[in-house]
């Protein structure tokens, strides 16, 4: 018996005689004390996506088999990550439904289907990415920019409030963070001229707590980053469409920052930007700016700097702080960052990169601009997107989803500004006549754009010098996270519809199976009566694996 | 007189010709039940009547009274076209609950037989009285995050329960009790009883929330007994209010639709 699985049994124990427990922020800030549990979207404050479990393992991957299926009702992208709490299944689809579920059967005890406004426009599907918890309450951000809390024994929601104004573009799509007795989120709507901020919620009321808004306006500090006078700082994007994290030491949470607007004409908005394509700590209380680190003033490509903040502490012998935040960002570059000042620590691209010569010394950018029609990489989908990369303690390796090779060409566009309208300011296209002009978001059946869209690869990077321990080449590029194990397996998938079993270390593929579907979300491992489950989403359905019996 | 809502004299008359009368022409579209048509009329009286007027016949050449509705020839058609609009036309899209729908539908097809005026609701306000005193309810029931989770949640009851099956299940009416919402009692192989109230059943497992408040899930194959009790737990309110407290209590419960 492994050593977790002997701390599992009288966890088990305890669970099946406190069934619906309640969730409290202890519980949440120790969450890898209780591997059996998923409890935030990225498993735990740190945002590593990596558990304790470890009965399955490179000896016994292969005896994974199906246990069972949730076929969700929504036709849409399947980017939610589900919750599982002693036992029970959280699990948010398209657009704003709720399912709790038997995690072992797979049987649904009770659905909540929000039908939110007319009004919603998101820019790129009308996706929900999962709820946070705590107590007997879950939240959910809504397409039309409300926040409810709902019970997690009726499924039946508590109060609504309205965080911001659907018909002028604002959306939010990302799974809400419990920082102590807040709820955190922040708005999406960077295609339509928003200004984006990021705001706690009272979890008793959802009265606000505080709000930061990630363009400063006028007399407030980075305001002159926005220059030339004008108002492009009024609607300049800068949203917030995935979560954060959380250092409680720090008390400082950390999120990453959406592109400015329009996206691709930066002579819109002459200036930094900031805080667009950037990473924010704010303390946690007041939600007060700490610090920051810009990614890619002034963009140029749509280059978000929307990915989960990886919190890891290393040895610091090699780095001058131990406390580090681990970044593969769209723009194509990996940073390490020190996460208790924003220093900049290192940075080297971990793809094709020609916008960028490189970084300077604190990690601006050496901007290379590519001639007019000529090919920019990475292309607008980016080095990586928003896909839950992982962080293992065991290897010390840093496990990013990849798209390879991918270019567009820029052509900047005078938009005007119209509330609720799309500010896009261009349109990239590929460089090869007759391609598709944007990465789709959707794959079928056939692949008919790899060599034009690039390809695919899971890239375990070593945070201490920057370079790629191994590469798993896909065929076809992918839109899946990454999970780490406590037993060297990394789990992960693509659109081409395999979830994968690589080992950790190797990067050798242990076990795949082939789901049908584009796997648009990051897997999570949980565990009932001692035995550990792994899920995917792929297609229209969660798809949950576990070791033959 | 069962009915929840208080009406004139002219009104009870009219409505009893309702069912006697106007039914028989609707006989494929089923029957409209007493409290739906008369919550459909205020419905009607807040939303519909500044377009139509009370007697359904103010727009020129559409005269809700003939019965003729050329777009909408079943009911389900007529709900559509009241919730989504007429393309086109001034008749826009409304977002209606389900239950406000059928009340909608049920007066329109009677609406020639019913004065608008004689159709008043119960005091909601002294119905949510009832509901926290006299009537026990929130014993029981649970609304926004108020109240025990034994009985289902009424937060939503006014959206999704007609007007005419809440009246239903006040009065005890057989069949009330929808049936998954049944008392279960489940024992294991331990000799543990589980009681509960079913929320999810196949042919393998069943789902329920336990007198503990806490969701479970059973493997059949696992229980040594498993019954599913007929008799609701609910109060007969029949013989606990007036029904002048029940057309409160009515009310008030048809103000619970949600938070969406």
């Amino acid at each position: 018996m492994s050593s977790i699985k002997a701390l599992l049994l009288p966890l088990l124990l305890f669970v099946v005689q406190n069934a619906q427990a309640q969730v409290s922020f202890e519980r949440i800030l120790n969450a890898t004390d209780e591997p059996h549990n998923w409890l935030t979207y990225s498993g735990n404050y740190s945002g590593n996506r990596h558990s304790e479990l470890d009965q399955i393992e490179p000896g016994n991957v292969n005896d994974l088999q199906l246990k069972w299926v949730f076929q969700a009702q929504s036709l849409e992208k399947f980017e939610a990550t589900p919750l599982v709490v002693d036992g029970i299944m959280y699990l948010t689809e398209a657009p704003n439904t709720v399912t709790a579920l038997d995690a072992k059967l797979g049987r649904v005890f009770w659905r909540y289907e929000y039908t939110p406004s007319y009004q919603s426009r998101p820019c790129c599907g009308r996706v929900n990415r999962g709820l946070a918890i705590l107590g007997e309450t879950l939240f959910m951000a809504t397409i039309d920019a409300q926040l409810i809390a709902i019970d997690i024994v009726t499924g039946q929601p508590i109060w609504k409030t309205a965080v911001a104004d659907p018909n002028t573009g604002y959306a939010m799509t990302l799974a809400p963070l419990i920082v102590k007795d807040t709820v955190v989120v922040g708005v999406a709507g960077g295609e339509y001229g928003v200004r984006g901020f990021i705001s706690a919620y009272e979890v008793d009321t959802g009265e606000e707590a505080w709000r930061f808004y990630t363009i400063p306006g006028p007399g407030e500090p980075g305001h002159e980053t926005w220059e030339g006078g004008g108002d492009a700082w009024a609607h300049g994007g800068a949203s917030v469409w995935l979560t954060g994290s959380y250092d409680p030491e720090l008390n400082l949470t950390y999120w990453g920052i959406g592109n400015p607007g329009p996206d691709w004409n930066p002579a819109q908005r002459p200036g930094d930007n900031l805080y667009s394509d950037s990473v924010v700590a704010l303390n946690a209380d007041t939600g007060e700016l700490e610090w920051y680190f810009q990614f890619t003033p002034n963009d140029d490509y749509d280059y978000d700097s929307v990915q989960i903040p990886v919190l890891v502490d290393l040895d610091t012998r090699v780095f001058s702080s131990g406390k580090l935040m681990l970044w593969g960002n769209r723009n194509g570059f990996f940073y390490v960052l020190d996460r208790t000042t924003g220093e900049f620590i290192r940075g080297n691209p971990f793809v094709r990169v020609n916008w960028a010569s490189g970084l300077d010394e604190s990690g601006r950018p050496i901007e290379t601009p590519q001639p007019a029609g000529a090919t920019t990489y990475p292309c607008v989908g980016g080095g990586t997107n928003w896909y839950s990369p992982s962080y293992s303690p065991d290897t010390e390796l840093f496990y990013v989803s990849a798209w390879e090779g991918c270019g567009h060409v820029f052509r900047p566009v005078e938009v005007e500004y119209l509330p609720g309208q799309r500010f896009l300011g261009g349109r990239p296209t590929y460089a090869n006549p007759g391609a598709p002009g944007l990465p789709s978001l959707f794959r079928g059946p056939i692949n008919n754009w790899t060599e034009t869209e690039g390809t695919g690869a899971v890239i375990a990077i070593d945070p201490r010098t920057g370079g790629e321990r191994w590469r798993f080449n896909m065929t076809d590029v992918t839109t899946s996270g990454i999970l780490t194990t406590a037993s060297n397996i990394v789990f992960t998938g693509g659109r081409e519809g395999y979830f994968y079993a690589l080992h950790a270390e190797t990067g050798d593929l242990l076990w795949r199976t082939s789901l049908g579907g584009m796997i648009a979300s990051g897997p999570i491992t949980y565990a009932i009566d001692g035995k550990q489950y792994v899920t995917a989403t792929s297609g229209n359905g969660l798809f949950v694996f576990g070791l033959r019996e | 007189m069962n009915s929840l809502f208080r009406l004139s004299v002219t009104g009870v008359v009219l409505i009893f010709a309702v069912a006697s009368s106007n039914l028989s022409a609707q006989e494929d579209e089923g029957r409209y039940e007493r409290t739906d048509i008369e919550y459909g009329a205020t419905v009607y009286a807040q939303y519909c009547v500044i377009c139509h007027g009370d007697n359904g016949d103010l727009l020129p050449q559409i005269n809700l009274r003939t019965g003729q509705f050329p777009n909408s020839p079943s009911d389900r058609d007529l709900g559509n076209n009241i919730r989504n609009g007429l393309p086109g036309t001034a008749m826009v899209p409304t977002e209606y609950t389900d239950s406000e729908i059928t009340a909608l539908v049920a007066y329109v097809r009677n609406i020639s037989s019913v004065p608008l005026g004689s159709i008043t609701l119960g005091d909601s306000v002294r119905g949510q009285v009832l509901y926290e005193g006299k009537g026990e309810c929130g014993s029981c029931h649970r609304v926004f995050g108020q109240g025990p989770r034994s009985a289902p949640e009424l937060s939503n009851i006014g959206a999704i329960r007609s007007a005419a099956q809440i009246e239903r299940s006040l009065l005890g009416a057989e069949g009330s009790l929808i049936p998954i919402n049944r008392p279960v009692r489940a024992v294991m192989q331990d000799g543990t009883v589980i009681n509960g109230r079913r929320l999810n059943e196949d042919t393998f497992t069943v789902q329920l929330i336990d007198d503990q408040e806490r969701l479970v899930s059973l493997e059949k194959s696992r229980l040594i007994e498993y019954t599913i009790l007929t008799t609701s737990p609910m109060p007969v309110y029949e013989q606990i209010l007036t029904d002048e407290e029940r057309a409160d209590l009515l009310a008030y419960l048809l103000t619970l639709k949600g938070l969406n």
